[in-house]
């Protein structure tokens, strides 16, 4: 089963929607026992209080940046190099789930910097460089609504998908470089103290929850970028019938 | 060979001809550059310690705003076209045009950068960095830019959009380019920052014209 | 009960823990509703399209 076993979208169509309620009960269940987890069970930290609490969704929403954008990056390439025809669609429907997490990574950082360092926005490198890909989300989305042809603008979107994913490391490794040059005295990591296995547990449940969340959202998407690529196809044919 | 140094010496021509481009980017780089001590106040310790990175944003954004005039004019009248039938590959198309870009925008910004860091009273230690950054890096500013440019060929008014794809791009640029004038300013060494520039330079010189002609040809469909 | 009061106020980072969940859960909440919501509206506008097609070519035989 090669993957243009799904370039039909009938049969897309079709497993996604077997899928997606799954994906949305699953995404449900994991993010309630993880709240739990995360508000309930877990004990205060010695130093950082009741705020490392943030930390389980401050990092999986981080997680979710990065591979909402690895994700996109890889539909581009597909939709680019194989001509898929669902990928392309594929990498626009990730785009603002993506763009949504690392807008909640940025929010959920500032609320978890404010109790620690004193200041609502800290340029420290994970902070920067998540900011950074806000914006090549931003970059791309926009992209999609600049460009009139919706087959046009989705190679042109895939184009800027590959020039940012390979940029993605490059600038990573720019913002820790300008971070090392310009560390404070001490500086506590983002990550908290060393994660614990009563840590770990709720970090990877609502990791969970968010990939499958990702999933349902990314099929509801893709269905509706189906229609509507139809709905246009129909609206051709009527005015040139 | 011969059809690339054509188009670099037209274009060339058509620029001299036209002669504003150069003369609004290095106008604008000199008024972004006095707006600092305007908005700061012009306390010369501060001046000096904001200098290397106040110059490297003002000519960053002067590079950016002149990056419409790589395709724009071409794409309208047809030429462009025309040049990507007579046979000569578009990336060598797109590169001989990002040479011109650089030869009309980098190069000023770079020979009027001295003079900037002066009003800025910047530490004389860090001349020759703030040089030797330019030199390597205004042609990558050029390289990336062209990618920005030839992906909203087809958009209406794309300048905006075309900043907000270009920007976060240039970031690694503008961090070694001033990190680099930083350490010649401290008295360090500015190598490994000088380095690391001329690596993104390089990289860029195959790389972006490739992709940028991707970009090309997409708009031209 | 002074579990519950204690629980609210998060050893006093409850300004900070609350609106970092909440704002997390109203992002996704926006987002699933807008996603499901373009999805369902899609349907509902290709369903319309097709029979209004299928009306207009049982019209023309």
């Amino acid at each position: 089963m090669s993957m243009h076993y799904f370039a039909n979208p009938a049969r897309f169509t079709r497993l996604a929607a077997r899928i997606q309620p799954w994906a949305g009960g699953l995404a449900a269940i994991l993010l309630l026992v993880g709240l739990y987890l995360a508000l309930v069970v877990v004990p205060a930290d010695y130093q950082q209080g009741d705020t490392v609490r943030i930390m389980f969704v401050h990092v999986p929403s981080a997680w979710m940046a990065m591979f909402c954008y690895s994700f996109l990056a890889v539909a581009s390439a597909v939709g680019l190099i194989w001509k898929h025809p669902l990928a392309d669609l594929a990498a626009k429907a990730s785009a603002p789930i993506g763009a949504g997490f690392t807008f909640l990574a940025l929010v959920t950082g500032s609320l978890w910097g404010k109790p620690m360092w004193g200041a609502w926005w800290v340029w420290d490198a994970r902070l920067t460089s998540v900011l950074i890909l806000f914006f090549l989300y931003l970059g791309y989305m926009a992209l999609w609504q600049a460009i009139e042809d919706s087959q046009k603008a989705g190679k042109a979107a895939a184009v800027l998908a590959l020039v940012g994913a390979v940029n993605v490391p490059i600038i990573k490794f720019s913002v820790d470089w300008w971070n090392t040059l310009h560390q404070p005295a001490s500086v506590l990591r983002m990550d908290g103290p060393a994660i614990h296995p009563t840590m770990l547990w709720p970090l990877l449940i609502m990791a969970l929850a968010f990939k499958a969340y990702f999933v349902a959202l990314l099929l509801a998407r893709m269905r509706m970028e189906l229609n509507l690529r139809r709905i246009r196809a129909l609206r051709l044919a009527e005015r040139t019938s | 060979m011969r059809a690339f140094q054509a188009i670099i010496a037209r274009d060339l021509l058509l620029a001299v001809r036209q002669g504003g481009a150069t003369f609004l980017a290095l106008v604008f780089f000199l008024l972004t550059v006095t707006l600092f001590p305007l908005g700061i106040g012009p306390e010369p310790a501060i001046l000096a310690r904001v200098a290397p990175g106040v110059l490297w944003v003002a000519a960053l954004l002067a590079a950016m705003l002149s990056l419409d005039r790589l395709f724009q004019a071409d794409f309208e009248d047809g030429s462009l076209e025309q040049l990507t039938l007579s046979g000569l590959p578009v990336s060598l198309i797109v590169l001989a045009k990002i040479i011109t870009h650089w030869l009309t925008t980098g190069l000023p910004l770079l020979l009027a950068a001295p003079v900037l860091a002066v009003l800025l009273n910047m530490n004389s230690e860090g001349f020759t960095a703030l040089l030797l950054t330019m030199l390597i890096g205004t042609p990558a500013l050029s390289l990336i830019g062209a990618i920005g440019a030839a992906l909203t060929l087809t958009v209406r008014r794309g300048g905006v959009l075309l900043s907000l794809l270009v920007l976060p791009l240039y970031i690694p640029v503008l961090i070694f380019g001033v990190s680099a004038i930083d350490a010649a300013v401290h008295g360090l060494n500015a190598k490994p920052h000088l380095l690391l520039l001329a690596a993104l330079t390089m990289a860029a010189i195959p790389l972006c014209p490739w992709a940028a002609a991707a970009a090309v040809k997409l708009s031209l469909e | 009960m002074d579990g519950m009061g204690a629980f609210f106020a998060m050893g006093g980072y409850a300004g900070y823990v609350w609106p970092a969940f909440g704002i997390v859960l109203a992002v996704m909440a926006v987002l699933w509703i807008t996603s499901i919501r373009g999805w369902h509206k899609s349907e509902q506008s290709l369903t319309a399209l097709r029979g209004h097609r299928r009306q207009r070519e049982g019209a023309d035989e």
